[in-house]
């Protein structure tokens, strides 16, 4: 008999996971996103001890709620884009365009929410031509998505020799009323863009989708092996970005009533730093969307935190990198990789 | 024997000019446990890839319950109810052990949104199926935290799940210790008490001896020798044959029949 003639294991296992409670489970669960919380309260209590008459008042909140919404509608599908273990530097010019469509068909005299939905097919028919390219034609989205971004933003240039498009009309109507006017003291867009990261965060956590994304992230040749169409969920997760980057090119079109041919260019880094301040590792198979939006926030309000704590604008470019490495450094003592 | 679960007829996969497999029959029916043994690079592995639609077969057919396949991927190997346990396991480690249980194969409701609480039920529930409880995981608990045989569990608690038909199983029992060596023993009889069937591949010819029924032997792309266990007798008679095949100096099978047996 072969069993016998192996040596006989016996295995003690030592009990060194404790017996899992409800708050630790949730705590353990959501280490990312609580991490970048707490960096956000450091952050927010060190703005308050520095300058207590600009931070324990109103307006400076409001300033940094005025970009933050096209933040937000930017960081949530790219923390599906690095889950999925790909990055994506076109959603810039992709939201330039998106927005540029949304422009033409209000300019043209048309219902803005014509223009809504032409903007948001215009960004899901970019998001998947640029995911075809990375997928199908099998490049490294790096290098993919940063020609794309190039070569979209020169379209744009081209197409309409710089010139920007006012769209004062858009004030008095509906849409006008819906996307850019206040609610309580905050601006509308905050409310649409935070239903907008709910509605990524169920996807992320709770849909078929945000399950395969993870799983292709992780280990795409198990996916494969399963039976998921690796494919179709990367290309979706391009599709689902030029979504989010048609709504930022909305909602930034919709702040100052004009759009720009530079529309979304200011956003490409601080978005990217976003998803990584926010606690979603380079790696791919886990992230974060909580954490992206705490991420977005912070990020946001640096610039306007630095200034308004009374240092001169020089200082902005300093602190912005140092509040990334610190963040990155936590994340790194905090999460795990498994293998 | 029952049913024809499923049938390879005259299958080849070539890689360039390289055949891994070259012109094989091959068949399971239902309720029999098969077990495939051949040297590393005899085209096992490539075999039960195209069993599972890992990768297409350069030519020949694929028939399940006797009716020709058509386009057929991991994705209709599955529906086809064949499940196969990857040497490797085809774990996605960071996630938690219910996504690895239903991944590809997720429980939804309306529009695709998770049902999560039947999913964590029929989770339990199979994990307590085949043995592998603990109180130290959970079925939210992430694999990569979990030793190999708790691995290998999730890989099996994944494959029982759907009532498979045909359950592969490549190399299941390397790296295990003893005790989870019987598990997995004991896995497959209980998928062979209900009815189903195994396809067991294995180096260590004593586990695959043990627990099949019938026996494939692959050498070079093809197969020599399809055989029952009482044709071949003892593990010692199957490890001889296999030493034939690596020295072949005249091959003579012990009560076995060749190559012909599989296309009568």
């Amino acid at each position: 008999m072969s069993v016998s003639m192996e040596p006989l294991e016996v295995t003690v296992r030592p009990v060194e996971r404790p017996p899992e409670n409800a708050l630790r489970r949730v705590v353990d669960r959501n280490r990312a996103p609580l991490g970048t919380l707490a960096v956000f309260v450091v952050m927010i209590a060190i703005f308050m001890a520095a300058s207590p008459s600009v931070f324990l008042r109103w307006p400076i909140y409001e300033s940094v709620l005025v970009t933050l919404p096209v933040a937000l509608c930017l960081v949530a599908p790219l923390v599906f884009v690095v889950t999925v273990g790909e990055i994506d530097l076109s959603f810039p010019a992709t939201m330039g365009f998106s927005a540029w469509t949304f422009a033409l068909v209000v300019h043209a005299g048309l219902s803005p929410f014509l223009g809504i939905a032409a903007a948001l097919v215009t960004g899901m028919l970019l998001g998947a031509c640029v995911g075809a390219l990375v997928v199908t034609a099998n490049l490294s989205s790096l290098i993919a998505t940063l020609g794309m971004n190039y070569m979209l933003r020169g379209l744009i240039l081209i197409a309409t020799q710089g010139k920007s498009i006012p769209l004062l009309d858009l004030q008095d109507t509906t849409a006008g009323a819906l996307f850019s006017s206040e609610f309580l003291g905050v601006p509308a867009q905050t409310f649409w863009a935070l239903a907008f990261v709910v509605f990524a965060g169920l996807l992320f956590n709770r849909h078929r989708f945000g399950a395969r994304v993870k799983a292709v992230g992780d280990n795409p040749d198990s996916a494969a092996l399963m039976g998921v169409n690796v494919a179709r969920i990367r290309i979706w997760t391009f599709v689902f970005m030029g979504l989010g980057a048609a709504l930022a090119g909305v909602f930034s079109t919709m702040v100052n009533f004009t759009w720009w041919p530079t529309t979304g260019d200011g956003y490409l880094l601080p978005a990217i730093a976003s998803v990584f301040v926010g606690g979603t590792p380079t790696w791919g198979g886990v992230g974060t969307i909580a954490g992206g939006a705490i991420g977005a926030l912070i990020v946001s309000f640096i610039q306007s935190g630095i200034v308004a704590a009374g240092l001169s604008g020089f200082y902005v470019q300093f602190f912005n990198g140092l509040i990334i490495i610190l963040a990155l450094l936590g994340h790194r003592w905090n999460q795990k990789r498994y293998r | 024997m029952g049913e024809r679960l499923i049938e390879l007829r005259n299958i080849a996969k070539s890689y360039g000019r390289v055949f891994a497999v070259g012109g094989v029959n091959f068949h399971v029916d239902r309720g029999e446990v098969v077990g495939l043994i051949g040297d590393n690079g005899a085209g096992k592995s490539t075999l039960i890839k195209m069993l599972s639609g890992a990768i297409r077969p350069t030519s020949g057919e694929i028939l399940v319950r006797g009716e020709a396949a058509s386009n057929w991927d991991a994705a209709r190997s599955r529906a086809a109810g064949i499940e196969t346990v990857f040497q490797d396991r085809a774990l996605c480690v960071q996630q938690s052990i219910i996504r690895n249980i239903f991944l590809g194969r997720e429980l939804t409701g309306a529009l695709g949104w998770l049902r999560s609480k039947r999913e964590r039920a029929e989770a339990e529930r199979l994990m307590r199926e085949i043995g592998f409880t603990s109180k130290v995981f959970s079925p939210d608990s992430i694999v990569g935290q979990l030793s190999g045989g708790e691995r290998q569990g999730v890989a099996l608690a994944r494959a029982i799940y759907n009532k498979a038909d045909l359950i592969v199983m490549d190399e299941p029992t390397t790296a295990l210790s003893l005790t989870e060596t019987e598990k997995v023993f004991r896995f497959v009889r209980a998928v062979r008490a209900s009815g189903r069937s195994v396809l067991f591949i294995g180096h260590n010819i004593h586990h695959v001896f043990d627990i099949s029924e019938r026996f494939v032997v692959m050498d070079r792309g093809r197969v020599a020798l399809t055989a029952t266990k009482e044709e071949i007798g003892s593990a010692e008679r199957l490890i001889a044959v296999m030493e034939r095949l690596a020295h072949p100096q005249g091959i003579e099978v012990p009560g076995g029949s060749g190559h012909g047996r599989e296309a009568a």
